[in-house]
């Protein structure tokens, strides 16, 4: 029997993983991930619908993701480079329930990135689904940013993890 | 604007081979106002794809041309395009991006109106004399308004020749575009809806330019592509790059990069299917056809704002809102029949490159703005270099596409009427590449 996962689980797994990607410490960010996960960030004029089946901004499995991340820790990624700062709230826990042996946590998020004199802002719910592993520690299956801005403009683009 | 002006906004030197754009087309606002109304009140712009118009009822709400319009599929189908903005005293009947809707009713006097734009309801309508006849008090149509095989353009120009003529000899190859998968494509359902801190031009130069994939996209190429297994050297390999690629002026502005198809990691993802659609297409079209649809990779510009792609299948479309910022749409153009498994395989492929969070996207993006940053200075005294394959037969890595789009650009702000001749006549080049 699987320990429950609380809100107070839920909140110290995303303000520590909020911390990661804010110091762009993505190695360790990426082992959060299990084998199977996928990385998601839904159309905005379609924030539920369903990455097989629908044009997302992002839709990585692991595969993906894992380059995503090469790529970005080099030097080519030239909308990251030089790389933005990103300053990270994450807020209002929960957890939603049961999904096939997975729990679906929630949580909001501010996200603010500075680059060459611009600021934007990104704003939105993660619905990620999560499930302990054999350490006992969490790890994402799912890991879904949802955004809830009607377009990315002024933004332009999404370059960092979300 | 006066036409000498616009002349010395480009310097197209036949002779020495040389083509040169001067940086305040990008940066000027005189040019960004003439622009709305020599280009964009005289062009067929793009609105959507009939697709996503989903049933009796149904609307979605674009700004072709930065003028908010509504696409109706009335109670009967039959598709309509109205300004959106109410006949009565001017406010935006419809506030959703999309929906399905018996009536719109303009909230601020609650006149009604059908999916046809017909006034249908006004409160106290006995108020009004004679003269006022309800017939004439409907939605104001689109000035024009043709759909090319499911893709739906307005036009602001009540003069402009039917959309079919328009095409001209791209419309070959737009068909070419929307045939690979044997059937009508549709636009899958969510859109990106983003924008770049640059002037439109640089998103028509970026859209069709071979020259900056190898820097620009490197991460992509180098680092993406190899981690799906395969061999990058027929995109960025140097001299086996984009073997028998070339660069083509399609006439009045419209132009393309087009080559042999090259490989992507969607290959390998439903072999069998592609394989099984590939001979379909033999059968449909014949074989000759079918390998000019499916042999084929393009980038095909519309002129003056729109892109198709083939690697990724995307339809994308952009305005300029200032100078200095554009909104683009993109959507994907699916066929409508494979199967749910090829459908997730070449979402997943647009995504690896397309889109403001692609692998690929934000780099230009990033560039663009880049571009933009560096045209404040002295922008009226420096200019963009276009001159690359200038005196030869173009490759798609020179810039004969681009100088086609500028020459038509050129033309229409100058305010020539007719066809452009946008070729580069490399007989006349004097100096040899």
């Amino acid at each position: 029997m699987q320990e429950m996962i609380t809100r107070a689980d839920v909140e110290e797994f995303l303000v520590d993983e909020a911390a990661l990607l804010d110091n762009w410490q993505l190695d360790a960010w990426l082992a959060l991930m299990a084998q199977d996960a996928h990385y998601l960030v839904p159309a905005l004029d379609k924030p539920q619908a369903d990455y097989r089946k629908s044009l997302f901004l992002i839709s990585d499995d692991m595969k993906t993701l894992r380059s995503r991340v090469t790529q970005l820790k080099g030097r080519t990624v030239w909308a990251e480079n030089p790389k933005s700062r990103t300053r990270r709230l994450v807020s209002n826990f929960r957890v939603l329930g049961e999904e096939n042996g997975m729990t679906r946590i929630t949580a909001n998020f501010a996200v603010w990135r500075f680059q060459l004199d611009q600021t934007e802002t990104y704003v939105g719910r993660y619905e990620h689904l999560v499930a302990r592993a054999a350490d006992g520690n969490l790890r994402f299956h799912e890991r879904k940013a949802v955004l809830d801005h009607e377009t990315l403009r002024p933004h332009g683009k999404l370059s960092f993890i979300l | 604007m006066e036409a000498s002006k616009v002349r010395n906004l480009v310097i197209d030197d036949h002779e020495r081979g040389l083509f040169k754009v001067r940086r305040t087309a990008f940066s000027s606002q005189e040019v960004f106002e003439h622009e709305r109304e020599a280009i964009f009140d005289r062009t067929w712009l793009y609105v959507g794809h009939e697709s996503e118009l989903k049933g009796p009822n149904s609307f979605i709400t674009r700004t072709p041309g930065g003028r908010p319009s509504i696409v109706t599929r009335d109670a009967e189908g039959q598709l309509h395009a109205f300004l959106n903005a109410c006949p009565h005293r001017g406010n935006q009947v419809a506030r959703e991006r999309s929906g399905n809707v018996r009536l719109f009713t303009c909230f601020y006097h609650a006149w009604s109106f059908d999916t046809k734009g017909a006034l249908v309801g006004l409160p106290g309508d006995d108020a009004y004399t004679d003269a006022f006849d309800k017939k004439d008090m409907g939605l104001v149509p689109v000035p024009r308004f043709e759909s090319y095989r499911g893709m739906m353009f307005v036009s602001f120009d009540t003069e402009i020749v039917d959309l079919v003529t328009y095409l001209g000899n791209a419309r070959e190859t737009v068909d070419h575009m929307l045939d690979f998968g044997g059937d009508d494509v549709e636009a899958v359902e969510g859109a990106q809806n983003y924008s770049i801190k640059a002037n439109w031009k640089l998103l028509v130069e970026n859209s069709m330019d071979a020259y900056h994939a190898a820097s620009t996209h490197a991460r992509y190429f180098r680092e993406y592509i190899p981690a799906m297994g395969m061999d990058p050297s027929s995109w960025v390999g140097g001299a086996k790059a984009f073997v028998g690629w070339k660069g083509v002026d399609l006439g009045n502005g419209h132009a393309m990069i087009e080559g042999p198809a090259l490989p992507t990691p969607l290959d390998a993802s439903a072999p069998e299917e592609l394989a099984r659609i590939r001979a379909a297409l033999d059968v449909k079209f014949g074989k000759e056809r079918a390998h000019k649809i499916a042999d084929y990779s393009r980038n095909l510009f519309i002129y003056p704002n729109l892109i198709l792609i083939s690697f990724w299948r995307t339809v994308r479309t952009f305005y300029p809102v200032a100078p200095d910022y554009m909104e683009v749409d993109a959507w994907a153009l699916l066929p409508r029949s494979e199967s749910e498994h090829l459908r997730h395989k070449r979402i997943e492929n647009f995504l690896s490159f397309l889109g403001p969070a692609g692998l690929a996207t934000p780099d230009d993006v990033a560039a663009l703005e880049g571009c933009q940053r560096g045209f404040l200075a002295l922008p009226d005294r420096t200019f963009s270099d276009i001159s690359r394959g200038m005196g030869r037969e173009p490759l798609n890595t020179d810039e004969l596409q681009m100088r086609a789009f500028w020459r038509r650009w050129k033309a229409m702000l100058a305010g020539e009427t007719g066809a452009t001749d946008c070729s580069d006549h490399p007989e006349r080049v004097k100096v040899q590449a």
